[in-house]
């Protein structure tokens, strides 16, 4: 037997590695995925919720505004990186400091 | 044990293990590539909790979206023969501790609560579902999300389009 506490066990799993990805890696890009996990723990617990309480579908169409969320942040995060690959020749996230006092 | 219940195991086992290998491992096209297998985990749990428009939205946006973009960001950010490098980390074993002791405190507190659980029957098809929603009681937020797009839209190609005139010009 499934139950709600099954679904929200692994959202936080996803969601702690996620975190533990985003603290830990020096690449942008794999911060950005870090990212993508974590969104993807909400989106978990968003339909968990919406299945296992009497608010019918609402969660679902939460979840659906959560991905389109995710798309539009993927692109331009990926066009900002791109840019500073172009503009510094690494990806870092400790380096790129040249605003900073 | 039910053959869903199995079923349920071996999808989350693959979901989470994958999502580690993103955390640790040292190649970043290793973690890029068990990423796909993560979105692919959670749309099997979308199927587990019946969610079967999300089910299809999560692997047609993030497999076939957003994964290919973090692939291109991987191969354009690293030239061709240092796709082998090593991803640096920093603070890793105060963060693994920290990042602990936050999915102890998770787990706590979800065994510990008291969910309620009504018997809801969902819907044979939650797509008809969620698309009168949209058009109806979430409407506004609807046409918001579809601006952001736009935004994002322009934004992306803009950033992308400026950086190709300035090559264009180092190259003359």
């Amino acid at each position: 037997m499934i139950v709600l506490e099954h679904f929200l066990v692994v959202a936080a799993m996803l969601f702690c590695l996620g975190l533990l990805a985003v603290v830990t890696r020096r690449n942008a890009i794999t911060v950005l995925m870090g990212v993508e996990l974590i969104l993807n723990a909400a989106n978990l617990n968003l339909v968990a919720f919406s299945r296992y309480s009497d608010t019918q579908i609402n969660g679902q169409v939460f979840a659906v505004f959560v991905i389109v969320l995710a798309a539009a942040e993927a692109a331009v995060a990926l066009a900002i990186v791109l840019n500073i690959y172009r503009n510094y020749q690494m990806v870092n996230v400790d380096r790129m400091d040249s605003l900073s006092g | 044990m039910e053959i869903s219940t199995i079923l349920f195991y071996v999808f989350a086992l693959v979901t989470v293990g994958s999502a580690a290998v993103v955390t640790f491992a040292n190649r970043l096209i290793y973690a890029v590539f068990s990423l796909m297998f993560t979105f692919f985990g959670v749309a099997a749990l979308y199927v587990f909790l019946e969610a079967d428009f999300l089910a299809a939205a999560q692997v047609l946006v993030y497999v076939g979206g957003i994964l290919i973009l973090l692939l291109f960001g991987v191969m354009l950010t690293n030239r061709i023969y240092d796709l082998n490098l090593l991803s640096e980390r920093v603070q890793f074993v105060p963060s693994v501790v920290v990042m602990g002791a936050v999915f102890a405190l998770l787990v706590m507190v979800i065994i510990n609560t008291t969910w309620p659980s009504p018997e809801v029957v969902s819907p044979a098809s939650t797509t008809k579902e969620i698309g009168s929603l949209l058009m109806t009681h979430y409407v506004l937020p609807f046409e918001v999300a579809g601006m952001l797009l736009l935004a994002a839209l322009l934004g992306a190609s803009m950033l992308a389009s400026k950086g190709k005139d300035e090559e264009e010009e180092g190259e003359i």
